[in-house]
């Protein structure tokens, strides 16, 4: 899987968008997306609520279809790709739902064996010590046999962590995962985000609206426009604050105080 | 003049609740209009509405000034905001000057967000359509439907084909569970239905029969009537009503909670991993469970036939038994197993199509369990025809 140093594979982007465009029936959503991820960085994508950020990360995933334009991963077509390529390529991923997603019928370690079972010769005691391995990475030792229902908000979070992590992807992507944490749990996910970039050297699609989160981990970022449906802006979320001159992008990373200081309020 | 919030709580308090909300208009010259607030202002008081001083306002000679002065006014509630927004609109509306200097100033900015411009810049679009457009609009939303519900049919057949090659990723625990959940669990109601089944057809047939003495032929009604068409048909009924719907519900909340496309996006084919096992599990149940309910069925003929009819369990039984063919009882159970495809796949069908809401949900339940039952009735008629061709 890991390019040799000097063949074409190793300088082609690890994610690369070219002209998307995402719309549900008549509705556009974006139009005419382009931008590059490069391997090992944390790619933010940022935006309102309801500006399609979540929808962006499910086309980059493959769970819907761009009305125009394609997705490559390390230069090869996955948008229109046959199902035994699209499978090899999603089998390199490890995503992170907004809503964890974990299967509530199953026990943690059931959740993050699972994909093992499925893809993997190992025999079921040889699962459940994988799967406890990623469980304790994740700050979550001892809870193998508890189902998700029974652990808190936090903690569903990171047991999906442990799941998306748990075949050793290149590409992570998270949705929203510091939405409806508080501080100190969102600041420790953050941390274990940058931990499994530098542990894993993963590649790593991080959607969120979380302004800590996005100075504390963005290594590059695209901000979603919603009134243009199209990138607002991209670049380093630091020093993009500094430079950007859309108001829209000023506002969000400023949250909004920028309009508040012209109108003499508050 | 405004009130500092500490001092209108305290106000209020001494208020006397009966002194009611008053207004008076009045018109100092002809394009002066003086609206006066007094009293206490209450939702459960009632609700003054602007519009009644519409005419007032709009009639010619037309005011061009309108004050509001509150010095008289007491207490104030929602009552008052929603007076004074529709007041502040109308005046807007016809270009008419409002004055609300005098009132407190938490009332004047509750007014002032009432009536701001709404932040939606494109309101959602409530067209009114023709009847015609509106029934072109089902149609082509029901063919829509039809053509994914064909291809959901492709799909779960291609994983269905890959299940018996040995080929499928699903865990044998949740076949297990669906044997236990549609197989076992729901043997006393089957047993409950079947059982009233059969006393009613072996009640309906007697009253008729004994009038021409041929008692005994209760036991050739029931017996053909439960082995052919009823115990498949009423199992089918019963399985679509508790296992379509909570397949459907399963599905939909797994659909909901986003744990269908972690399936997905891990590579697991959802329809291998969730449809599969749900499929298999019903269409190996049912024809045990319609064997089971034809026995019950006839078993419930029996008591009728004992107890009222004066026969011999003996007799009914050997009636029964030279009047059931094996054509018969294989054709029920043809059929039994081709029911539990068609609710397996129902169910399955309307959870993988939820919305994304906890409402939407239910309505996926209650498809399943609509269309379950009724695809088990078309079935059982083609069945009727099918059957009769083949000289069953």
């Amino acid at each position: 899987m890991r390019p040799s140093p000097g063949s074409t594979e190793s300088i082609a982007p690890e994610i690369e968008v070219r002209g998307l465009t995402m719309a549900f029936g008549p509705r556009i959503i974006m139009r005419d997306l382009n931008f590059t991820v490069a391997r090992h960085e944390i790619f933010i994508v940022m935006g309102s609520s309801g500006c399609g950020k979540s929808t962006l990360l499910r086309h980059l995933v493959g769970l819907e279809e761009p009305v125009a334009g394609e997705i490559l991963f390390r230069g090869e077509g996955f948008t229109r790709a046959d199902s035994a390529t699209r499978e090899n390529i999603i089998r390199r991923f490890g995503v992170l739902y907004q809503s964890s997603a974990l299967w509530s019928s199953m026990t943690l370690a059931e959740n993050v064996g699972l994909p093992l079972a499925q893809f993997t010769d190992l025999s079921p005691a040889e699962i459940r010590e994988i799967a406890s391995l990623k469980l304790a990475l994740v700050g979550l030792g001892g809870f193998e046999d508890y189902y998700p229902s029974e652990i808190s908000g936090g903690m569903q979070k990171r047991a999906g962590v442990a799941r998306a992590i748990a075949l050793d992807p290149e590409i992570l992507f998270f949705d929203e995962p510091t939405a409806g944490l508080d501080p100190t749990a969102s600041r420790l996910l953050d941390d274990l985000i940058l931990e499994l970039r530098d542990s894993l050297g993963a590649t790593i699609v991080v959607v969120t609206h979380e302004l800590a989160s996005i100075f504390a981990i963005g290594d590059n970022c695209i901000f979603l426009d919603r009134e243009t449906r199209s990138i607002g802006a991209r670049g380093h979320p630091k020093e993009l604050l500094g430079q950007t001159d859309n108001p829209r992008v000023r506002e969000f990373l400023t949250r909004g105080s920028t309009r508040a200081a012209a109108d003499g309020g508050l | 003049m405004a009130l500092r919030p500490v001092a209108e709580k305290w106000l209020e308090a001494r208020v006397n609740e009966t002194d009611l909300a008053g207004l008076e208009i009045e018109r100092s010259d002809s394009n002066q209009l003086v609206i006066r607030l007094s009293g206490v202002w209450r939702l459960h008081h009632g609700m003054p509405t602007a519009n009644r001083l519409k005419p007032q306002l709009i009639s010619s000679p037309r005011p061009s000034h309108v004050t509001v002065e509150a010095s008289r006014l007491r207490a104030w509630d929602s009552s008052l905001v929603n007076f004074l927004a529709g007041l502040t609109r109308i005046c807007n509306a016809h270009q008419i000057l409002l004055d609300r200097a005098s009132l407190p100033e938490g009332l004047n900015r509750l007014v002032e967000l009432a009536t701001s411009a709404p932040e939606l810049k494109e309101p959602r679009a409530t067209t009114t359509e023709t009847l015609l457009t509106r029934a072109g609009r089902t149609v082509l939303a029901r063919l829509e439907g039809f053509a994914t519900y064909v291809d959901f049919v492709g799909l779960v057949a291609l994983a269905l084909g890959n299940a018996l090659r040995g080929r499928a990723r699903f865990r044998k625990i949740d076949l297990l569970e669906v044997l236990q959940a549609s197989g076992a669990d729901a043997l006393g109601i089957v047993t409950l239905i079947s059982y009233l089944v059969g006393i009613i057809m072996a009640f309906m047939g007697a009253v008729q029969l004994q009038q021409f003495g041929a008692a005994i032929y209760v036991a050739d009604l029931v017996a053909i009537a439960t082995v052919r068409e009823m115990g498949a048909m009423m199992t089918g009924v019963i399985m679509s009503g508790r296992t379509g719907a909570a397949f459907a519900a399963q599905l939909g909340s797994m659909k909901v909670t986003q744990e269908i496309d972690a399936l997905a996006t891990m590579g697991i084919s959802p329809i291998e991993f969730l449809v599969v096992p749900r499929v298999l599990g019903l269409v190996l149940m049912m024809p045990l469970l319609c064997l089971y309910a034809d026995f019950v069925g006839i078993l419930g003929g029996a008591t009728v036939g004992v107890t009222m009819l004066g026969l011999t369990l003996n007799s009914y039984m050997q009636q029964t038994i030279g009047a059931i063919w094996v054509s018969s009882l294989v054709g029920g159970l043809v059929k039994s197993v081709a029911y539990g495809v068609l609710i397996a796949i129902a169910g399955c069908y309307q959870g993988f199509e939820c919305g994304q809401s906890s409402s939407a949900v239910g309505e996926a339940a209650t498809a399943a369990v609509v269309n379950g039952i009724v695809m088990i009735v078309v079935a059982c008629g083609l069945f009727a025809v099918i059957f009769n061709l083949l000289g069953f």
